[in-house]
């Protein structure tokens, strides 16, 4: 099968408004969530959030018909498809023809939505933006991406919730696998940070209430979890056949070797508590990857910080990996960064494969009490991986029981540019 | 009553604002799609903006008559009227 590599890396996240100063936010263990002090949020349970740490600089016209989740998506793609040695337009050697885009998200342009209906509900039907619907509809990260790089191989547009980008990911690697396309940049992007979705979860009691200690409120199995904190942002990567980065020189980070996909069919909202779909994506991926949970060192888990879910995740890894759990470093990096939904699997896809290529696992921040008897080994400080070859697995779970689980590898790396 | 030259000043921070043209640009002989770049989407935002920013209606079956600038404020002064 085509080798599928990734040569491209871009991000806004709460963490920092680029790949690198999110990396380092990462490795350093700092918190994005802070206190929502806007007056919207006043009458809220859970007032607490993970916004971007920088606001996307798009020019104030595009800004205008761009949905906050789109500009947040062509930050990111802009960085990754630069990172790759391209300039926008169609002035780069990239043929058009074989180029893609797969862009996940879990919502949509829920601010263009809800924002168009207010303005209609107290001006009237005639005061509605006309461009309401490309802005609001989940496809337009994914279509303003392949505008801007001028993709004519095919644009996609996975919403799987909370699974979206993985998805993206997945779907991306297919299209280089089944000859659809040589080249693509493939993510997620959200940005729903808004009263509505904030209460809604809430009501779902799936938001943790820590409003008094923001930094503290995200902490994958802790014993004192109650429940996610809602994130923004935007992940891209650019990915390639290994044979079409290898002619144009490009810097190779890492190896996207499988994906896995299942569903769970058990309930709309909970996890099969069994975990039976999450080993399944775990075990698919691996087998399209053509390795053995003995060749896995690293899971970047979904671990969002509720108290089934953590539980159940780490039950499933113990069921794909078997015992050689034991000498598989897990780690929860939403503690730091809040649950970025359709974001969330590009994000720590990106986490993951920088994991593999500095060989230094970031921590699962506000571990204070480890929920006992999990069956894995959660990283609670910086950890160091190998030296050799390296593989590992990124985990996504979303709301209609989405797994989606990609596995990566250390192989391929340019050496020595980082 | 505004001047022409008075409309025609606040419909080029109109079609700035939207469109981004040069407020320089907007000029009474001046086409909106076909010289100043403006697509039928904002041309749309435009007439609605300029519906608040004046006081005046313009159903869709006048607007789209609005070729010029030209057009546009001899409309609006005619409307405002």
């Amino acid at each position: 099968m085509t080798t599928v590599v990734i040569t491209g890396f871009g991000a806004t996240t709460p963490l920092g408004g680029d790949a690198p100063s999110t990396w380092e936010g990462l490795m350093a263990g700092r918190s994005g969530v802070r206190l929502l002090e806007e007056d919207w949020a006043a009458d809220l349970t859970v007032r607490i959030a993970a916004h971007v740490a920088v606001e996307p600089n798009i020019d104030r016209v595009e800004a205008r018909r761009l949905d906050r989740s789109s500009q947040l998506a062509l930050v990111a793609a802009m960085e990754a498809w630069r990172d790759a040695g391209f300039e926008p337009g169609e002035e780069n050697s990239v043929d058009r023809d074989r180029l893609g885009v797969v862009c996940g998200t879990g919502i949509g342009g829920l601010h263009s939505l809800l924002g168009n209906w207010d303005v209609q509900k107290d001006k009237g039907p005639r005061r509605v933006s006309p461009f309401t619907i490309p802005m609001l509809m989940a496809n337009a990260p994914a279509a303003n991406i392949g505008l801007k790089i001028g993709a004519r191989a095919g644009i996609h547009t996975p919403v799987s919730a909370c699974a979206s980008s993985n998805e993206a990911i997945s779907l991306g690697v297919d299209m280089l696998h089944l000859g659809r396309a040589d080249i693509a940049v493939v993510g997620g992007s959200e940005a729903v940070i808004h009263p509505l979705p904030l209460a809604a979860f809430s009501n779902m009691q799936a938001l943790s209430r820590r409003n008094d200690e923001p930094e503290r409120a995200s902490r994958p199995w802790d014993t004192g979890r109650d429940g996610f904190v809602l994130g923004e942002g935007a992940v891209l990567m650019v990915i390639e056949t290994l044979e079409h980065a290898l002619a144009r020189g490009a810097r190779i980070y890492g190896t996207i070797a499988g994906a896995g996909i299942s569903a769970d069919s058990h309930d709309m909202v909970q996890p099969d508590p069994v975990g039976y779909g999450q080993t399944l994506a775990m075990k698919r991926a691996l087998a399209e990857a053509g390795l053995s949970p003995r060749d896995i060192n690293h899971v970047n888990a979904h671990a969002t910080s509720t108290p089934q879910g953590d539980i159940t995740e780490a039950s499933s890894i113990r069921a794909a990996l078997g015992g050689q759990s034991d000498s598989v470093v897990v780690t929860g990096t939403k503690s730091m960064t809040g649950h970025l939904l359709g974001g969330a699997g590009a994000l720590e896809t990106f986490a993951t494969v920088m994991a593999l290529h500095d060989r230094k696992v970031p921590a699962t921040i506000n571990v204070e009490s480890l929920e006992p008897d999990l069956g894995i080994d959660i990283a609670t400080t910086v950890r160091d991986l190998p030296a050799g070859d390296l593989a590992a697995i990124n985990n996504s779970f979303g709301f209609g029981g989405h797994n989606v689980a990609v596995v990566v590898t250390n192989q391929n790396i340019t050496p020595g540019k980082a | 009553m505004a001047s022409t030259e008075e409309i025609r000043s606040d419909l080029a921070e109109i079609v700035n604002d939207v469109a981004g043209v040069a407020v320089a640009d907007v000029q009474l002989d001046k086409s909106f799609i076909d010289d100043l770049g403006v697509d039928s989407l904002s041309m749309v935002e435009i007439i609605y903006a300029c519906e608040d920013k004046f006081g005046v209606s313009i159903p869709d079956e006048d607007s789209k008559n609005l070729k010029t600038v030209g057009d546009a404020v001899a409309y609006i002064e005619r409307a405002s009227n």
